[in-house]
């Protein structure tokens, strides 16, 4: 299945460094997101963007992962040659990664 | 215990007018704050500034101070904006004639200065941070220096009775958390205090990022309304915990997912949250629905300050050129590719030098990329975008020419060109120590 099922991200940029949060629609599937999405994932996913390293940050209280990209903008918002500088739509990128089938929800809470 | 509201009305300089005027007008605010200045605009903002003595500030300032004023005098709604950009005291003069013209009298107006540090910056050889390098590797081409003020220098204004305060670049979450500084006598050592209204800040400074913008996905997470979004309010209660919420009958969502997203939007680690009056620590934070569109964000913390300030300098870079061409029906997609066969070999014939050059086809791989960038069924229409980056604007000009001579030279049936070729302000970092800093304030009465 895709991320997008068990979770929504965000993307924010500072410089040439690009942020991602990955967060589970259910607290309850905090612990599986973290088990299968990790920096090792998200840096291999991002392959032919991402030159810098990937880290990842943990916030279980809250229920989401946080990825720093280094490295990953083209040399920043100012002078990607991007049509998507500030990188914006790499959350939705992410969302596309397989990870293992789970019980889908019924419903997700908007 | 003593509360305090206040509202976003701006998350960038060109943000939406109306969703501000609504907030002064009916969301009982003691504070409404304007974030309007992105890491470029102020290098673009020194450029005009250089060219006009009096020009270098958010060039909306006129229009929202028209629309906003009025409401927020009739209400005794304070107003701290960024907008100043690279000309904080032209910006007031410009507010005092606005006020003057609106026939509102006894405005006080302060400007902060102090945030230029061009000539600190080029005194010393600094380490870049982020990347590699010294600020002498850009020093030739620099056009702006400027550092990332904190609150202290609007609290002071606050304090010298000023209605409206006008910055520079000032950290984001300070122009927040300068009003809860000043009404809650929060000193500017109390980290854990100072740690909260950075939260608050941050999670406000976005405006409408919080309250359902930028997050929508139908079918996963909708929302309503969006062409009336709501932009965000905070009632702040004195020991730093707040409630985030938006105006009835607006547009969008304040939720769980709307905070958490906000939250981590460009943040690198949670625990550490750079800013010039606080290290804030996010990991901590707690957030709760308590009622329709309203959470409450409470826990977080903060370290003592560092003992330097960011700098954001900008520089002249590069010229980037660029064209875009369109085609259509069957087989569009293997047209739009010869097109590009046939681009790529033309820059390379002529003579056009790139230092770096992406040849791509919107609808398939110019926005998405990583893994499946380039996957699914065939396109109906594909737009073809040649960009490249030049020594020269000469040679910038000439990627764009050569996209446009598809026209009568390339695959069948394509049209729609579009060219462009600019100058590129990029931007790099570093840290100065804080004892290079001289902030000052001088006010306009109305």
């Amino acid at each position: 299945m895709k991320l997008r099922e068990l979770a929504h991200a965000r993307t924010g940029d500072k410089g040439n460094v690009s942020n991602i949060s990955v967060i589970a629609h259910e607290p309850g599937d905090y612990a599986f997101l973290a088990e299968h999405v990790t920096a090792e994932r998200v840096k291999a996913h991002f392959a032919d963007v991402v030159r810098g390293r990937v880290e990842r940050y943990e916030l279980p209280g809250i229920g989401a992962l946080n990825f720093v990209m280094h490295a990953a903008l083209g040399g920043g918002v100012t002078r990607s040659l991007s049509l998507d500088p500030h990188g914006k739509s790499l959350s939705s990128s992410l969302l596309e990664m397989e990870i293992p089938d789970r019980q889908q929800r019924a419903e997700i809470k908007p | 215990m003593k509360t305090l509201r206040i509202g976003a009305g701006a998350g960038y300089s060109g943000d939406r007018i109306e969703p501000a005027v609504d907030l002064a007008e009916r969301g009982g605010l003691d504070y409404l704050v304007f974030e309007c200045l992105a890491e470029r605009t102020i290098a673009l903002a020194q450029q005009a500034r250089r060219s006009d003595p009096d020009a270098g500030y958010d060039p909306l300032l006129a229009d929202r101070f028209n629309a906003v004023l009025p409401p927020c005098v009739a209400n005794g709604v304070k107003i701290i904006t960024n907008m100043g950009a690279a000309n904080p005291a032209g910006a007031a003069r410009a507010v005092a004639r606005i006020a003057r013209d609106l026939g509102l009298a006894g405005l006080k107006i302060a400007a902060v200065s102090g945030d230029d540090v061009m000539e600190a910056v080029r005194a010393r050889d600094l380490p870049l941070v982020e990347t590699d390098g010294r600020v002498a590797d850009v020093a030739d081409r620099m056009v702006s220096a400027n550092a990332y003020l904190g609150a202290a220098p609007i609290v002071e204004a606050l304090a010298g009775g000023a209605d409206i305060v006008i910055t520079g670049r000032v950290s984001d979450p300070a122009l927040f958390l300068a009003p809860l500084m000043h009404e809650f006598g929060w000193r500017a050592d109390e980290w854990d205090r100072l740690g909260k209204g950075t939260v608050v800040g941050h999670l406000l400074e976005c405006a409408g990022q919080i309250t359902g913008g930028y997050f929508a996905d139908p079918g996963y997470k909708d929302v309503p309304n969006l062409a009336r979004l709501g932009f965000p309010l905070a009632d702040v209660s004195e020991d730093g915990s707040a409630v985030i919420g938006k105006l009835p009958e607006t547009g969008g969502r304040v939720s769980l997912k709307t905070c958490k997203e906000q939250l981590l939007y460009e943040v690198h680690d949670p625990a550490r949250y750079y800013q010039p009056d606080v290290v804030a620590d996010f990991s901590t934070v707690q957030l709760e629905e308590v009622g329709p569109d309203r959470v409450a964000v409470s826990g977080g913390t903060g370290h003592a300050r560092t003992d330097t300030l960011k700098v954001s300098i900008g520089y002249f870079d590069s010229y980037v050129g660029e064209g875009q061409f369109s085609y259509a029906g069957a087989g569009a997609l293997a047209r739009a590719k010869l097109a590009l066969r046939i681009v790529e070999e033309r820059l390379k014939l002529t003579g056009v030098a790139t230092r770096e050059l992406r040849l791509e086809i919107i609808g398939i791989d110019s926005v998405h990329r990583g893994a499946r960038a380039g996957s699914g069924p065939e396109l109906r229409e594909a737009r073809i975008r040649v960009v490249g980056r030049t020594d020269s604007l000469k040679d910038a000009i000439r990627i764009g020419n050569e996209v446009e001579t598809l026209w009568l030279n390339g695959p069948a049936g394509g049209g729609g060109a579009w060219k462009s070729a600019r100058e590129v302000i990029a931007a790099v970092s570093t840290l100065l120590p804080r004892s290079e800093i001289r902030t000052g304030v001088s006010y306009e009465v109305t």
